[in-house]
């Protein structure tokens, strides 16, 4: 019997024999820890289908949703707001992701060259911008100069060239053996045939990783808008949601809602304060959930960012 | 080209780089956008950290404005905000940290205690999944359950406790932006750790049952020792950003009732700048905070380097 059999054995046996109290202790725990994580928005969402004064009653506390009604999900597909919100931010996303991904390509490339005259430089004039900047104020008086407020290039133009991202990406093409590259160049490939027919092929799982985490920036966007845009109909759906969860913004929340769908939570009760808590709720879960459904898919590519981004700090 | 050119050293500078321009025209024409772009956004806000020294008026432009000197930080260091700012954004940051650091640690070897593979997988990604909650809803959220009707105080009332309105009482706000964070973000720190946990040597473990040791004992003595490298890497480089408190949750939920414990150095650029239109004040105040964390990142890199021979550059 080899050892590592001879090991696997023990411990198999370790654990069956050894810990059991042990092992229940930890299941358990972190069975009520992960309890802790879902709850939140289990509450959110059986609240935003009971009856608003039953909610108002328990203090939001509830285990089982009660008197079911699906009025103030009415009220939140009604809103023209959350619509525009959703269009706007996969606008700003769509466009926001593929421009920095490009221009990610595009200079990584030749600063992946081997003996490139001048690369040096280049790759001290980009990462001293990691290490130091002007700061929120000199940035915000360039973009208004630039007529930049109220245009959605705001989101996008001073994001496109992510350093971070550059230098991610240039790492991923200086690992690609140079058998491969120089294959190529004797074929007669130039630089654009190399970067798009031979190393981004290759880089595959390192682009989804930057393409993912753009996107997770963008979607969670708030404070740029907050202050480079001020019309409601360039509002990302964060923006939105700032006024109605935050601020309280009671017309925004119910916009365009049609009068049968807030009378029929309202029947029961006239307490405002109670339906508005219910609507906040409904908008939470309604903005939440796309994006729940698809990060335990896009997980893998996650942890291995993570990993990257350590490897490089 | 890899391998191609003789011995570039012995060119000069010209030589080689009219050489590259002509067999790599189309690199140097790909850097074109990022450097033009890193020029624009960054560089340009650089030059615009001369309105700190500034009595800025926009009428006269940056260069037109009088100089004042040092004025606006003498202004700032002996004004009434300066130790509050200081205080709040220290203790932030060292709560944040004493609660954020050895918590992933302890998820990280609490799953590596689980066999059952299936579990551990769920566990985990039910961990990460606050992560993917936009800061908005999060804050949303937090405003809901804080609030005088919501969910804290149903708990509070089971125990007999009055009502209280959290968000409005100084003495809680800096809990609950450090807990709230922690709630956040310890599945996602803890992946780092989880990889480290992998790296391990199983061998090791092996040893360590032959000489006798229990559960307990392995992880004391293997395990622990394994991911402190990591956690002390951590732990030196967050040290660098001790005063770049985050200040995104801290804007969507303090006011003025809760200043006092929640208002740190971002949130008061960005209310006395953005807001107040003070823009030479603020960015006087964003400087000290950049210069501050610049040098002191520059320290604790090379405390870093000595002790773990670990570095960001």
């Amino acid at each position: 019997m080899t050892v590592s059999a001879l090991s696997r054995r023990n411990r198999h046996s370790h654990i069956k024999n050894g810990s059991t109290t042990a092992n229940v202790i930890i299941y358990t725990f972190l069975g009520l820890l992960s309890l802790i994580f879902l709850y939140p928005l289990y509450q959110v969402f059986v609240c935003s289908i009971s009856s608003p004064s039953i909610v108002m009653a328990r203090n939001s506390l509830m285990l089982l949703p009660e008197k079911i009604q699906w009025g103030a999900y009415e009220v939140v597909f009604q809103n023209k707001n959350i619509w525009t919100g959703f269009k706007n931010t996969l606008i700003y996303l769509f466009l926001g992701t593929c421009i920095q991904y490009f221009i990610t390509l595009i200079t990584a490339y030749p600063l992946s060259l081997k003996n490139l005259t001048g690369k040096k430089v280049v790759m001290i004039y980009l990462t001293i911008t990691m290490y130091f900047g002007g700061g929120l104020i000199p940035t915000y008086l360039l973009l208004s100069q630039m007529k930049l407020i109220n245009s959605m290039w705001v989101l996008i133009i001073p994001a496109a060239a992510n350093v971070w991202n550059i230098i991610i990406m240039r790492t991923q093409f200086v690992n690609i053996p140079d058998e491969l590259k120089e294959a190529a160049i004797i074929d007669g490939a130039h630089d654009g045939i190399l970067l798009f027919r031979i190393l981004l092929p290759l880089s595959g799982a390192v682009s989804a990783v930057l393409i993912l985490f753009t996107s997770v920036g963008y979607w969670n966007m708030w404070f740029e808008p907050m202050i480079y845009l001020t019309k409601r109909s360039m509002y990302p759906i964060q923006s939105v949601l700032r006024e109605i969860l935050i601020d309280n913004n009671t017309s925004m929340a119910s916009a365009g809602a049609n009068r049968n769908s807030q009378a029929k939570i309202l029947r029961e009760t006239a307490d405002q304060a109670a339906v508005y808590h219910l609507i906040k709720y409904a908008n939470i879960i309604v903005s939440t959930v796309p994006i729940l459904c698809v990060y335990p898919f896009a997980q893998k590519y996650f942890v291995k960012g993570v990993m990257i981004g350590s490897l490089k700090g | 080209m890899p391998g191609k050119a003789a011995d570039p050293y012995q060119k000069p500078l010209w030589v080689r780089f009219r050489k590259d321009l002509r067999q790599h025209y189309l690199a140097y024409l790909m850097l074109i956008p990022a450097v033009v772009l890193i020029f624009i956004f960054h560089y340009i806000p650089m030059y615009g950290i001369l309105i700190a020294f500034k009595n800025y008026k926009p009428k006269l432009g940056i260069l037109g404005s009088q100089w004042i000197g040092l004025e606006h930080f003498r202004n700032f260091f002996t004004g009434v905000f300066f130790p509050r700012l200081l205080r709040n954004t220290l203790w932030i940051s060292i709560y944040g940290s004493v609660i954020g650091y050895p918590m992933p640690v302890i998820l990280a070897l609490l799953l590596n205690e689980v066999t059952h593979l299936r579990y551990k997988k769920v566990l985990q990604t039910i961990s990460y999944m606050p992560y993917f909650i936009s800061t908005v809803v999060i804050c949303g959220m937090l405003k809901s359950f804080l609030s005088y009707d919501g969910l804290f105080n149903a708990l509070g009332r089971m125990l007999g406790n009055p009502p209280i309105s959290y968000l409005s009482e100084p003495a809680y706000f800096p809990s609950i932006i450090v807990w709230s964070g922690l709630w956040q973000s310890v599945g996602w720190n803890s992946i780092i750790y989880m990889s480290a946990l992998s790296n391990i040597d199983q061998q090791l473990y092996e040893a360590a049952r032959i000489d006798g040791c229990g559960r307990l004992r392995q992880a004391w003595h293997v395990t622990i020792p394994g991911i402190i490298p990591t956690f002390v890497i951590l732990l030196i480089l967050g040290m660098g950003s001790i005063f770049a408190v985050d200040s995104s949750k801290i804007l969507l939920l303090y006011g003025p009732q809760t200043y006092e414990t929640g208002d740190v150095f971002g949130t008061y650029v960005y209310r006395i700048g953005i807001k107040g239109g003070e823009f030479d004040f603020s960015a006087a105040v964003d400087l000290c905070q950049t210069v501050v964390g610049f040098l002191l990142l520059i320290l604790v890199n090379w405390i870093s380097r000595r002790t773990t021979e670990q570095s960001l550059w």
